[in-house]
């Protein structure tokens, strides 16, 4: 695991985004002998030459893409990101759990599932059964009993079918990345998330997926908008610790200001108790957290109450008095006072 | 993508598209100086990766529909996954047929059982949306009942002949 190699980023609003140096390799390409070719003879104007988009209205799609994404997004207050880079560490869990303490604190939240080929979220906060209702100006997303509204692949699959998309079955990797960021893109700009206070999104595993929802966001001009703040959620194990500095250092490249590191399955309850026992031999979150260079946000030790409950669509969040409850809750209020929040702290 | 005619130092424009229905694209780019024309081809593969960006080329002749490109794209969709909007709500003293609206009386439309037939057919990632524009198409003439009659003035009249 890398070893405090990045500088502890806090939580400031940064006005521009970092300056991308080019590197002379790249700078000095231009340098290069060219060859001469016939088009080069005879002047022909190149692509940037040509303004306009030949009346082919791609351009102009695109275009009114990007507006609906913008005009969806001015109503969220707050966008809220849990990733982790690794796989089975418990972000999905985080997610709905977060999301209904949230609710519970009467915050509008809507949770975006990103995992288009894993998705969970659907079922973790009850919105199975739940049907889409057409609209004009988009999809009413699902609501679940905490009040949380969402949108998954869950909800738009048969049952039991994995995510396959329509097209030739050969050199699917051809087409299949921008299929999928097109519809995590409709995830947002298509379902009418309405006036809320945070947009949590639920991002799949891979360091990859969290570059690609950074560009998403930034499509929205014409400010390099940026989640508000996210969450990197990690295990105690130097593997998942590795992976998470991964992940930290491209969000720090991409200039996302506020980053806080979650440690799950942080040691486990002892059932009926407070004392939480050991339950990986790797380094701990705090650990991980001073590797890394981040700041540590929350600690959620393991309690089959909570994952029991979340499996069955009724997530625990900040309900009761439990240990795992606290640390929602806390971690809750951290969310509510940061960048974004709701008494986000000046 | 930009087409330019070289012998005139213009950029081509799109006039035209085919698509023969297997995965290819046939679309026509003419020069508005001569009027030279020419076809630009794509395999299916191309035409793909066209479409995965959720547009069309020469734009669309049909209105997108909220998560048009997830709900056409899903190999195994579930059938019930979306539900029409809900009826407007019918004032009681005003029998069945009208509601306040500040552009015109919507009025409650139904379908013939011919015309739910007609519209079984109709792909199932579409039939949504090919739905909508039928129903708000007879809300826009006063129709109330929704025959196969009544699709194809539909057709004809907003010039959807390819539905």
């Amino acid at each position: 695991m890398p070893s405090g190699r990045l500088s502890s980023p806090g939580c400031f609003r940064q006005s521009t985004p970092p300056v991308v140096l080019m590197t002379e390799l790249t700078s000095g390409s231009s340098k290069l002998p060219r060859k001469d070719s016939k088009i080069r003879a005879r002047a022909v104007r190149g692509y940037s030459d040509l303004t306009g988009d030949v009346k082919s209205k791609i351009v102009e799609q695109i275009g009114e893409q990007h507006a609906r994404l913008a005009n969806r997004l001015s109503e969220v207050g707050a966008i809220i990101v849990i990733a982790s880079g690794k796989g089975g560490v418990g972000k999905s869990a985080v997610t709905a759990n977060l999301a209904v303490a949230l609710a519970a604190r009467g915050a509008r939240v809507g949770a975006v599932d990103a995992d288009l080929n894993g998705p969970s979220l659907g079922k973790m906060l009850g919105l199975m059964g739940s049907q889409l209702e057409d609209r004009p100006d988009g999809v009413v997303p699902a609501a679940g009993v905490s009040g949380v509204r969402g949108i998954s692949t869950d909800l738009l699959l048969e049952e039991g079918a994995p995510l396959r998309w329509k097209g030739p079955s050969h050199d699917q990797f051809v087409w299949q990345g921008v299929t999928e960021a097109v519809a995590l893109r409709e995830f947002i700009s298509d379902v009418v998330w309405g006036p809320i206070d945070y947009l949590i999104i639920d991002i799949p595993p891979g360091t990859d997926k969290i570059g690609r929802f950074l560009d998403l966001v930034s499509e929205v001009g014409p400010s390099h908008l940026q989640p508000d703040q996210v969450l990197l959620v990690t295990i105690p194990s130097e593997v998942a610790g590795a992976v998470v500095a991964r992940s930290a250092t491209q969000l720090l490249e991409g200039g996302v200001p506020c980053i806080g590191l979650v440690g799950n399955m942080a040691g486990y309850v002892q059932p009926g108790g407070e004392d939480i026992l050991p339950l990986f031999t790797g380094p701990s979150a705090r650990e991980i957290a001073k590797a890394v260079g981040l700041e540590l946000w929350a600690e959620i030790p393991f309690d089959p109450v909570l994952g029991s409950r979340t499996d069955q669509g009724n997530p625990v969040g900040g309900e009761g008095d439990s240990v795992v409850a606290r640390v929602f809750s806390d971690l809750a209020d951290r969310i509510e006072h940061g960048p974004g929040g709701r008494d986000e702290d000046k | 993508m930009k087409f330019l005619c070289v012998q005139c130092d213009e950029v081509m424009s799109f006039s035209d598209r085919d698509l023969p229905g297997d995965g290819t694209i046939t679309a026509l780019f003419s020069c508005g100086a001569c009027g030279r024309d020419m076809a630009m081809l794509t395999n299916p593969m191309e035409t793909q990766l066209v479409t995965s960006l959720g547009v069309e080329i020469g734009g669309r002749t049909v209105p997108e529909q909220p998560l048009q490109q997830t709900r056409s794209k899903l190999d195994a969709p579930r059938d019930d996954a979306f539900v029409d909007e809900a009826e407007p709500v019918v004032k009681e003293d005003e029998g069945s047929s009208a509601v306040s609206d500040p552009e015109f009386i919507r009025i409650r439309v139904t379908w013939s059982p011919e015309a739910t037939d007609r519209l079984g057919g109709v792909p199932r990632f579409v039939r949504g949306m090919v739905k909508r524009i039928y129903t708000e198409y007879a809300q826009e003439k006063q129709i109330e009942v929704i025959t196969p009659e009544v699709m194809d003035r539909a057709r004809s009249d907003l010039g959807l002949e390819g539905m």
